[in-house]
This record gives structure tokens, sequence and C-alpha cells, in this order.
């Protein structure tokens, strides 16, 4: 005979559990942890890279490369000075918190401030996944066209904070802003957002001004 | 590509489940997935038929709710079910409206023998 047994579980529940276990880790050494997140090409490297060239000698920086085509060279931030490690998806589109939990022994938390998780370049499959990180950043960027938010509503819905990249663009390219805007208004009522170019440096400050208020407030 | 570990996760759950109360088979999962979720019920049959071989939940069948998005206009109140162009309230044109359903990717129950 065929019984029902109710379940109501998230799916990916244990994941979640996996993530909060992260966090404390990152709490207990005051670690501060953010996952950036974006489409291929929108910037991520370059972002980082800025982000980390602003903050060196203000916080003791760490980063966790996850993107599939080493795009900030774990090399050049280890050279930098900078622990980094990699971590490798064989392929995979997105990093979970197992991952994320494997590679945290190889770094010395306790000596840090702020590490960086690069997610893989994606806006589907991370927006699932939470690592455990305080903060999910997303950036955007103007040529991937404003209608973003409107194709990959999972994806704005889950950050805690915006980069609009490549602004330095919107001259030559067909972007409306408030029609961006409100697509990510209604997702993320008040999500805290930086229009920046990672090339020419407009905007970087509030967006690393805000980052160092969030790991100073911690302190 | 992300539904192997998704897939992989609902057959945990699933044997978990039905190990406490000591079920020989599990005849059908039942899953309630949100549109905002992005799982591709194609896919997560096609890996399930993979990683349930041998298990007691070989051959169940799943079954998915999908569950469209919905929005709420703050202004009229209209509840409606946005398309991927715009979100405004198709009622009053405003753009001040409020995501209500979607985020749903749950295992709602299994049934077993």
């Amino acid at each position: 005979m065929t019984r029902r047994i109710p379940i109501l579980e998230n799916i990916l529940s244990a994941n979640d559990q996996m993530a909060a276990h992260n966090r404390d880790v990152f709490d207990k050494s005051g670690v501060y942890a953010i996952n950036i997140m974006a489409s291929p090409g929108a910037g991520k490297t370059s972002v980082i890279l800025k982000t980390l060239e602003t903050l060196q000698g203000r916080l003791r920086l760490g980063v966790i490369e996850g993107d599939l085509a080493t795009s900030i060279d774990t090399e050049k931030a280890l050279a930098a000075g900078m622990p980094a490690v990699q971590i490798n998806t064989g392929g995979d589109c997105h990093l979970d918190a197992v991952m994320i939990s494997q590679v945290l022994p190889s770094l010395p938390l306790s000596k840090l401030d702020l590490v960086i998780v690069e997610n893989v370049g994606n806006l589907v499959c991370p927006a699932n996944f939470q690592l455990g990180t305080h903060v999910n950043v997303l950036i955007a960027s103007i040529p991937e066209g404003d209608d973003k938010p409107y194709k990959y509503p999972g994806m704005y819905k889950g950050v805690q904070a915006l980069i609009i990249n490549k602004i330095d663009l919107l001259p030559y390219v067909p972007f409306n802003m408030d029609y961006f805007r409100q697509g990510v208004e209604v997702l993320n009522p008040g999500l805290v957002t930086f229009p920046v170019s990672a090339k020419t440096g407009d905007g970087m400050q509030a967006w690393t001004d805000w980052l160092l208020a969030q790991v100073k407030v911690r302190d | 590509m992300h539904e192997l570990a998704v897939t992989q996760s609902i057959l945990d759950i699933s044997l978990r489940h039905a190990q406490k109360v000591d079920a020989k088979r599990i005849v059908s999962i039942n899953l309630v997935v949100g549109k905002f979720s992005s799982i591709v019920d194609d896919s997560v049959q096609f890996y399930w038929d993979m990683i349930a071989e041998g298990t007691i939940a070989q051959g169940a069948s799943l079954h998915f709710t999908r569950v469209p998005a919905e929005m709420k206009c703050l202004e009229c109140g209209h509840t409606f079910e946005p398309d991927d162009k715009t979100f405004a309230c198709p009622e009053c044109l405003s753009p001040r409206v409020r995501v209500t359903k979607g985020d749903e990717l749950r295992v709602e129950s299994i049934d077993v023998e």
C-alpha cells in the first residue's frame, strides 16, 4: 500500500547548512567575506583587481578564485603578497558551500580582514547556492543590455549589492538605465548600487568606501 | 548544469525520509519548483534516472508542481504574472510592484510502499 510522507524540505537545505557553517568559520576568525557573481565578461576580474589595489595596505586581503578560466591569476594575487586559493570546479557551473569549506583551511583566516570569492561566470546557477559569505555581490555591465534583471530575476533577487560596470560605454551602447533600475527595484527593493568603470576608475571609490565600511563596522 | 547538484539533494532528502519510516520503495516524489529557481524538469529527470539506480528510489516518478512568478502592485493591489520584458503592473502601469511568489524549491512529499 502506498503512503504519502510529507516532507516540506528545501531542496538545497544541505548546502544552506554548510553555508551557515562557513559563515561561522568566517565570523570566528573576524573575517568579512564577499561572493562576487556575474556573467562571463562583465568584468569581475578587473573590478576585483581594482578593489584589491585600492584596499591593499588598508585591509589584509585574501582571495578564493572559483572562475573556470582562472581570470584573476591566483599567482598574481600571491605575488602581491595576498593569500589566494584556486577552486577547481571540474567544469561545474557554480561554487557551492562544500567547495568553500574545503579550501578555507588553506587560507590564514586569523590574519585576514576580507576574503573575496570570485564565483564562476554565470547568471543562473550560482544564485541558488549560498556560500556562507556575508554578502553576495552582482556585477552587471552596460554591454550586457538593460534587460538582464528581467531575464535573470533569480540572480538579481539574491544579492545584497550591485555593481554596474563599464559605465564609460554608456554613450556607445543602447542601455536604458531607468528601465534597468526599475527591474532591479522590483526584485530587490533598495538594493545598494554602484555604477563604476573599472577601466577609468570612475565610481570605484564609492564601492571600495562602502566595502571598507562593511568590514570596519564588524571590528 | 546545476540540476545535477539539485537532483542529488532531492535523492538524499527522499532517501533520508524514506528510511525514517522503513519504506521498502519510493514510488513518487512531489516537488514544488518556483519560476525563479531556474530548474529544468527534463534535466532533473535525466540525472534522476542515473543517480537513483540501485537505491530504493529507482524508478520513482518525479512530479513537478510549477509555481509561476507572481507580483503584486503596491499602488492598486493587483496581482499578476510578469513577463520577461517588464514588471510594471498591467492594470495601472505602476512600476512599484513586489515579488510575492516564485522562489519555491522544495520536496513537498514522497509516496512510499
